[in-house]
């Protein structure tokens, strides 16, 4: 027999202005485990949490039960109450009277009032039910592994390393630096940045507690948050040398590595757009058609603006923005947030270059958020002669040695026809290829891009719904240098926050296995969509990994003996609190 | 195509940045005269930014435009494109492009020719002139009396002391006559 004491909250007039409270009150009084009750206008206000601690010593109670809001928006602040009271945390449930009642029942206040006492009992039922149970504790291995060399690998890497922690940093590539590596140089600070870049890498190369593996790939991943077991194919880079030597041409010899890991960061990056998606400006067939990556090469040091077709200097050149992106019916939906200010910095380089030189750029709209980027852009308008033209550009194609752009300025309202030497596509920042595999083996989700997913939109960007994954850069969607910069410290920031303890704490509301009834058919191991069960080798019976179990209740649907159940969700609970509802 | 060389031409002599315009269109939202427009203030900074010369100059809005300075006052990007149709209408004029509208041109010589000689402007002077030299005689009848009747239109006219002060100022820089350093 529990002693359960029951607190019915008025959330001012959100709660009692429908249901009567003195009611439920009544009601809730005839159960046989319930030895006080009482209405309050404010639970949540400092007296009534003082009400809730000073009864459970007065009235000597080993169960709590808030009759209020949704358990989402209080359960922790009652739960933190009655534990400082010295009851177990986990005999304490908020009965929901407020979002499944009060507040959708308005105009029935009987039937308000009857639904609000059945769930008040039902929950009356589960917690003298519940047991007391103390929060479960797993080892965390305080090192992480960073997929991508980028720039945003690189700054995570260097963030966690100098913390003291241990970096596993693998690149597929032969090089770290990622795509910042292959430009030119970056809007508003454009000549310092190749220089930092190389500083950065130097960092990463030296660093003692920085493991950088180059052609390298995650193979597979197990394990859970703090401990997850990483396998990764490296091809060496020396080893690459000396084959080459000798067998030009040959395949590299895989070498197979495995980590231990706490936690996983996904910098993967973005990969280029193929212009063979754009047919109407030419799909890729046009050699003076180029993207805007091939004109940073020309724009980076020891490169020369020239026509790819027969190398002269281009002097009319053609800018075109969104090509490809914030274009759901053709290319991609969404906006690539760079362009507008790199077309602004080449068409820049370009006059600065070729003087004589007239740039035209098309834009949709110029998307210049961010600290003196608007200024930058309107500083190419003004002092760079660059004409800007409002409008997409319906058509490109060969005429001759030129490349004729139709477009439209919508200004004016005109068509446009341009014989230009040279055509700049702004092309969608694609996801880097093989996202959607990655994704699946990490078990992190990607959207319908094929960029990560993040746990919330808003207030938890650098993580993933998976916890101990988190993400850095463009992996997670288009952005520029600075903001990828500042996601990788973001992201260093979780991870250190995880490593911060040597063990983690796990809810202990999972599933457990009663010994006894298990025979080990392993039906449970087969549905547990997160990998969380296993027959134990030993013992031979189901076991559950704590970390991994998310309450779902499959096993316990499964399990033809009865064997599975979810701690605090029994079925003899479920069953009672069934019985007071119907 | 596009002659963007023209934009140079007019931004010297207005002493504007007309590249500047991103086409916000406050500057027609706000002029009083636009509905009398082909175009209206923004369409003609873009014709500029395109350097659609001969279409510029030919246009009557440069004409139109009253030079109240809505445009210049609103503009977010400070250009004063009242400023940048007088450039227009200045260069029309040298080039000796057709006028779209006679009567303003009229109007400009006969300004200047009565600030000249008075020191300043003579409402009635300028009317009576004007409307002779057009031979328009009776447009604008019942709105000029009620100007008069407001006493907007005085017939004595404001004299300023010393007037040939004026009139020295227009010598020294009329082509024409002998040039006085004025300093630049």
């Amino acid at each position: 027999m529990s002693r359960i004491g029951v607190f019915v909250c008025h959330c001012g007039i959100n709660i009692a202005g429908t249901i009567d409270v003195a009611t439920v009150v009544e009601q809730v009084k005839k159960h046989p485990d319930v030895v006080f009750v009482v209405d309050y206008k404010y639970m949540c206000s400092d007296p009534g949490q003082e009400l809730i601690k000073k009864t459970i010593a007065e009235y000597q109670l080993d169960g709590v039960v808030v009759a209020a809001c949704s358990p989402a928006m209080h359960e922790t602040t009652f739960r933190r109450a009655v534990a400082s009271a010295g009851v177990n945390s986990f005999r304490c449930e908020s009965a929901n009277i407020r979002e499944q009642v009060s507040w959708v029942h308005q105009e029935q206040k009987k039937e308000a009032t009857d639904k609000a006492t059945a769930i008040v009992r039902s929950i009356v039922e589960k917690v003298s039910g519940n047991e007391a149970l103390a929060p479960i504790t797993a080892p965390v291995t305080q090192r992480v592994l960073i997929i991508g060399g980028g720039i945003a690998g690189i700054r995570c890497a260097l963030d966690i390393a100098k913390a003291g922690f241990p970096v596993v940093l693998i690149e597929r590539n032969s090089q770290l630096g990622g795509k910042m590596a292959q430009l030119s140089g970056t809007y508003l600070n454009f000549s310092a940045a190749p220089d930092l870049l190389q500083k950065l890498i130097q960092q990463v190369n030296t660093h003692p507690n920085i493991q950088v593996l180059t052609n390298a790939e995650v193979e597979n991943v197990d394990g859970y948050v703090g401990n997850f077991v990483v396998k990764v194919t490296a091809k060496n880079e020396d080893q690459a040398n000396v084959k080459e030597q000798e067998e030009p041409g040959k395949e590299l010899v895989p070498i197979d590595f495995s980590f231990d890991v706490g936690a996983i960061v996904v910098a993967t990056g973005w990969d280029r757009y193929s212009q063979a998606l754009l047919p109407e400006y030419g799909g890729g067939e046009i050699p003076d058609v180029i993207d805007g990556l091939a004109f940073e090469q020309m724009l980076a040091a020891g490169g020369k603006i020239c026509r790819p077709s027969d190398g002269k200097v281009p002097n009319e050149i053609v800018f075109v923005q969104c090509a490809g992106s914030r274009d759901p019916e053709r290319g991609v939906p969404f906006c690539s947030k760079v362009c507008c200010m790199y077309v602004a910095k080449q068409a820049m380089l370009y006059k600065e270059r070729v003087p004589t030189g007239q740039p035209y750029v098309f834009y949709i709209d110029i998307r210049s958020a961010g600290k003196g980027y608007d200024e930058y852009v309107q500083r190419v308008m003004t002092d760079y002669q660059v004409l800007y033209l409002r409008g997409k550009v319906g058509k490109i194609f060969r005429d001759g040695d030129k490349v004729v752009v139709w477009g439209v300025d919508t200004l004016s309202g005109r068509a446009l026809e341009i014989a230009a030497d040279l055509v700049v596509l702004a092309t969608p920042m694609a996801p880097s290829s093989g996202s959607v595999e990655l994704g699946q083996r990490l078990h992190a989700s990607t959207d319908g891009n094929g960029f990560f997913t993040e746990a919330h939109v808003k207030l938890r960007p650098v993580e993933t719904l998976t916890a101990g994954i988190f993400l850095a850069g463009t992996a997670q969607g288009p952005k520029d240098i600075p903001e990828t910069v500042s996601q990788a410290s973001g992201a260093a920031a979780k991870v250190l926050q995880l490593f911060s303890n040597e063990k983690m704490t796990i809810s202990p509301l999972v599933a457990t296995v009663t010994a006894e009834l298990c025979s080990a058919c392993g039906t449970c191991v087969e549905i547990c969509p997160y990998g969380a069960r296993s027959i134990h080798p030993l013992w031979n019976i189901a076991t559950v990994n704590a970390s991994l179990c998310q309450s779902c209740g499959a096993c316990v649907v499964a399990c033809p003996n009865k064997a599975s159940q979810v701690h605090n969700w029994r079925p003899d609970q479920i069953l009672a609190m069934l019985d007071e509802v119907i | 195509m596009l002659d963007i060389n023209f934009i140079d031409q007019v931004n010297t002599l207005s002493d504007q940045a007309i590249q500047l315009c991103y086409h916000c269109h406050k500057c027609t939202a706000g002029c009083p005269v636009t509905d009398q427009m082909e175009y209206g203030p923004d369409r003609i900074l873009r014709m500029v930014q395109f350097g659609e010369k001969e279409k510029l100059l030919k246009c009557r809005d440069i004409w139109i435009c009253v030079a109240c300075e809505t445009c210049g006052a609103r503009c977010p990007n400070e250009i004063d494109a009242a400023r940048v149709l007088g450039a227009l209408r200045e260069i029309a004029y040298s080039e000796n492009v057709a006028v779209a509208e006679p009567g303003a041109v009229k109007f400009h010589k006969l300004f200047l020719l009565l600030v000249k000689n008075m020191g300043r402007m003579h409402e009635v002077s300028l009317l009576a002139l004007h409307k002779l030299w057009t031979m328009n005689l009776f447009s604008d009848l019942p709105a000029g009396a009620r100007l008069f009747m407001m006493g907007k239109v005085p017939l004595k006219p404001h004299l300023i002391r010393r007037q040939g002060e004026v009139k020295r100022i227009y010598d020294a820089f009329d082509p024409k006559k002998k040039q006085v350093s004025h300093g630049n």
